[in-house]
């Protein structure tokens, strides 16, 4: 109430107000904003790519405004640049839309600024469950790892796993996903042999594989941010844990289809579950391949590009709603409770939570054609996020 | 004339509120930046002690601040004070240590230290929420009346205040006895002990006081994006100051200032022109700067108007 | 115990990788009194040619690594003769201005042809998998490792007491005005190590890959533990950096397999206490 108020107080004491009126026409400008540097440069790179294919595709001019992208890098590391970024587009740029956010914590320290522009806040890409409560303009369309965790930790228990050891990235998503896997694993009568975290800057993950070998449990669980799997699958099978007969079953995140190619023979027979795989079958997919290749060749879309692909879909279609309004609590309502089906399959943003609803995809890595993949043979059709 | 060049930065920092009511968010990360700067030029300018490790105070800082803005205590200018006397604490137990080792090695033992307190803070999850940064703080209007605004008016007249006074202090402070005795240590350890200088003691008050500055930069960050996260500890961050004290030039607390506008303005606007591809522009300017000017951009002010 | 064994024989193997990769940095220090923080790009540089040749040209890894050796020295030969012969009588922190500068530069260039993904090798048969000594199972690459980097500290070592170069170069070393004023050709001293220091980096760089991984932010990333090493372990041998190497490698990952809940605070703490302790390197007395 204060915040309102002050608000108010602010934009009628200053020169800015009549800025603030602008016509229902023009661009439609949104802040994307990404790590396109440092160590989660990856992520930024394909969530900007799932956006210009989106834009590629459906074209710039939605409900008779033009689309434009105004692009920022917080460098992934920087909570405080990605809340000023945030803060710049919408008093400087005067963006109706902020979207991106790769990580939680950046995700986490730009909400507020959602919450006193109001502006719809798209999280494209960050996957922690607490993120959407932190303000009431979040909207979801990556996924959240509970929502990918818990099919895994029922499947493993349906399959005959008894005794699992896990080990997650020391940061939000890593216990989300830690918690989810426990809960319903030991519920289903399961038990947890050894839980292990690993930082989230410069891990190695060598002495935790050599614990895990050590414990000797059926399979491994592992969660690790987009790219880390790579570094981790090479320990893996160094440190002879296949050999020792332990499995590895894990979310998508580890064998993100960017790398999964390059990481070579390590990976087949390992099982994941996630929201979408580039081996998805469906007309849709096949479609997002083709513009995708026309944006970036020769790279494989992975999860974050649908969760842009997707972002930008449903930026759009709110916008549509609204017949081109811009008034972001306008666009928020059009936004709730949209269906439609993705690359990944059907897709809803909750209305209630704002968060996404979606099937998550049990996956094994198979190679085809030379190259490998995730192959889907299970679904479990529409799940919620239970964090 | 003189007192024209000195008041000019600040009649231009007070102009760019004017006529940059847009770039406020930026203007204030500068202010917090330069503030930084200059407790680094204290210490590395006057004293002539380098650290790698000043991050430690600035985190410190902003954690100081963020925590108590989280639990309830959001005055913010209590705020800044307690965050100064906490880091300066920090830099009074560990001046000994980072004195005793010498030149190579005091120099790596701030960065232990810095690198120590980081792992610290990541780990004591409970208070300081770990790697995904701490949640929830909310700051009080200064003096009870100027909110935090979305424009970042308050954020940056208050950081530009702090500077200022901070700014004012530490003009004080070299020019005094104390503040020459700093510059005849960096000029020959053994010969200002020789004249009489407890050099240690001087030295450690040097760090002590750049702790506390460091302390309400950091409080400044942490207060006016009502936020706190692991980087504001990081090794970058220390490197960053360095980098801005060094361009803009040692030892003339003016070269503090310039080389953080300097040095965020650059890094802002290149990384806005090409988001993938700004470290490249940004390292051949660092290169070339480094080239050809000696002393930093005020070395450079001060050849032009030499001339 | 075998398990123990295991993890000290994994910390032993990267003890003597971190040695390979940070030698050059700590000879750069010592001779020419250089603080060269863009050490790692060098590393990074080797990294991809390794990762090139390997995976586009279908190099054997041997041969890589031999080109990424080479490309790093070459190099490092051109930046020193063009760049950093400029910088060896300028203050400390302008070295630091530069060099960190041409760290943005050499990762933004590598992040244009190569892109920010984490780059893949696939080792050669004869290098991957695991074979158990008397149940103490180690990855085959790890042995290779601590061959290759223990024949390259024998070397380096022999190098340095045996042959002329060595005794000019400890002599730059210990007192450049004297060295010089004997007639010690020290410009081309200089650059012979500077280009030597950068070809190891290289070496390093490019058997890191499997081990480290490699993406544009290496040299950053890596730069706080070259400095450890440098610091800890004295500038003036090739014995001490390597000790440092070692025992950094292996309270890394004994901490880290014993004590992860801890993690990286181990390595810091025992740096502080080392400096404390040793302040002018571990092989030297501290009134010395």
């Amino acid at each position: 109430m204060i915040t309102r108020r002050a608000l108010a107080l602010a934009t009628t004491a200053t020169l800015a107000a009549p800025r603030l009126v602008q016509a229902q026409s023009g661009n439609f400008r949104i802040g994307l904003i990404l790590p396109m540097t440092g160590p989660f440069a990856s992520t930024g790179r394909q969530v900007d790519a799932g956006i210009k294919a989106w834009l590629r595709r459906n074209g710039e001019s939605v409900a008779g405004r033009r689309i434009e992208i105004l692009l920022r890098d917080d460098t992934g590391t920087q909570p405080d640049v990605t809340r000023r970024l945030a803060q710049e587009l919408v008093v400087r740029e005067r963006v109706k839309a902020l979207a991106g956010f790769g990580l939680t914590p950046l995700a986490l320290a730009a909400a507020p600024i959602a919450t006193e522009a109001k502006v719809p806040m798209v999280v494209m890409a960050a996957a922690t469950s607490v993120i959407v409560q932190r303000s009431p303009f979040i909207l979801r369309t990556s996924f959240t790892l509970p929502q990918a965790t818990a099919p895994m930790a029922q499947w493993a228990a349906a399959n005959g796993i008894r005794n699992v050891a896990t080990l997650v990235t020391d940061f939000a998503p890593g216990l989300d996903a830690e918690r989810a896997f426990k809960n319903r694993f030991t519920a289903a009568g399961g038990r947890i042999a050894l839980e292990l975290r690993t930082p989230l800057r410069n891990p190695d993950y060598a002495p935790f594989l050599q614990r895990v070998r050590d414990a000797a449990p059926e399979a491994l669980f592992i969660f690790v941010p987009s790219g880390e799997g790579a570094a981790l699958m090479k320990q893996f099978a160094e440190r002879g844990l296949a050999q020792a007969g332990i499995r590895v079953i894990g979310t998508g995140d580890v064998l993100d289809d960017d790398i999964l190619n390059e990481m070579g023979d390590v990976t087949l027979g390992a099982i994941t579950s996630h929201h979408y795989s580039a081996a998805h079958d469906s007309a849709e997919n096949r479609a997002f391949l083709e513009s995708y290749a026309q944006v970036l060749p020769n790279v494989r879309p992975n999860f974050m590009a649908v969760g842009g692909f997707d972002g930008m879909h449903l930026i759009a279609e709110a916008l549509k709603r609204t017949n081109g309004n811009d008034d972001g609590e306008r666009l928020v309502a059009a936004a709730k409770g949209l269906s439609w089906t993705s690359p990944r399959g059907p897709i809803t943003i909750d209305a209630n939570t704002r968060d996404i609803v979606q099937d998550i995809y049990i996956r094994r890595a198979e190679r085809r054609d030379g190259q490998i993949w995730n192959i889907e043979f299970d679904r479990i059709p529409q799940v919620r996020d239970e964090g | 004339m003189r007192i024209a060049l000195h008041a000019l930065p600040w009649l231009v920092a007070i102009g760019a509120y004017f006529a940059m009511p847009e770039q406020l968010p930026l203007l204030s990360a500068i202010a917090i930046a330069a503030l930084f700067a200059l407790s680094l030029d204290l210490l590395v300018g006057y004293a002539g002690f380098v650290t790698l490790g000043h991050a430690a105070f600035f985190g410190l800082g902003a954690y100081v601040a963020g925590i108590l803005g989280q639990q309830g205590w959001g005055e913010p200018i209590s705020g800044l004070l307690i965050a100064a006397a906490v880091a300066a604490l920090l830099g009074l137990v560990t001046a000994p240590l980072v004195l005793r080792a010498g030149e190579l090695a005091g120099l790596m033992v701030t960065l232990g230290l810095g690198l120590m307190l980081y792992e610290a803070a990541n780990k004591a999850a409970f208070l300081t929420g770990g790697a995904d940064g701490l949640q929830g703080v909310e700051i009080w209007p200064v003096f009870g009346a100027f909110r935090f605004d979305l424009w970042g008016r308050t954020a940056y007249l208050y950081s530009l205040a702090v500077l200022f006074v901070l700014f004012l202090l530490a003009q004080l402070l070299v020019r005094s006895p104390f503040g020459l005795s700093l510059r005849a240590i960096r000029e020959n350890p053994k010969r200002a002990a020789a004249i009489g200088i407890p050099v240690k003691r001087r030295l450690a008050a040097a760090y002590v006081i750049a702790a506390a500055y460091a302390g309400v930069a950091g409080a400044l960050l942490a207060q006016t994006t009502q936020f706190a996260s692991l980087d504001a500890l990081s090794f970058q961050r220390s490197a960053e100051g360095l980098l801005m004290l060094v361009l803009g030039g040692l030892g003339t607390l003016y070269g503090a200032l310039i080389g953080a506008a300097a040095f965020t303005i650059a890094h802002h606007t290149l990384s806005e022109a090409s988001p993938q591809f700004w470290q490249f522009w940004l390292g051949i300017a660092l290169v070339a700067l480094a080239l050809l000017g000696r002393g930093g951009l005020m070395g450079a002010l001060r050849r032009m108007t030499r001339r | 115990m075998t398990a123990f064994l295991s993890v000290l024989l994994d910390g032993f193997a990267s003890g003597m990788l971190l040695f390979v990769l940070s030698v050059g940095l700590s000879v750069t220090l010592g001779l020419m009194n250089v603080v060269n923080l863009a050490h790692g790009a060098f590393g990074m540089v080797g990294g991809y040619v390794c990762v090139v040749l390997l995976n586009r040209m279908g190099v054997p890894f041997p041969l890589a690594l031999a080109g990424a050796t080479v490309a790093a020295g070459v190099l490092g030969l051109v930046l020193e003769r063009t760049l950093y012969v400029r910088l060896y009588r300028r203050d400390h922190l302008e070295q630091v201005l530069f060099s960190i500068g041409l760290v943005f530069v050499l990762g933004a260039a590598v992040d244009w042809f190569m892109g920010a993904r984490q780059q893949l090798i696939q080792l050669p048969d004869w290098l991957s998998g695991r074979v158990e000594f008397w149940g103490v199972g180690l990855g085959r690459y790890r042995i290779f490792l601590i061959a290759v980097c223990g024949a390259l500290v024998a070397a380096l070592h022999l190098g340095l007491v045996r042959t002329r170069f060595g005794a000019q170069l400890r002599a730059a070393v210990d007192d450049g005005v004297v060295a010089r004023g004997m007639g010690l050709p020290v410009p081309r001293l200089f650059a012979l190590t500077f280009t030597l220091g950068s070809a190891l980096a290289g070496l390093g760089g490019a058997l890191g890959v499997e081990v480290l991984g490699l993406d544009p932010t290496f040299p950053l990333k890596y730069m706080v533990y070259f400095l450890i090493v440098v610091a800890v372990g004295g500038t003036n041998t090739v014995i001490g950096p390597f000790v440092a190497a070692l025992l950094l490698g292996i309270v890394d990952v004994l901490g880290k397999y014993y004590v992860p809940e801890v993690g990286a605070f181990i390595i810091y703490t025992a740096m502080v206490v080392l400096l404390l302790a040793r302040p002018h390197g571990l092989l030297k007395r501290a009134d010395a």
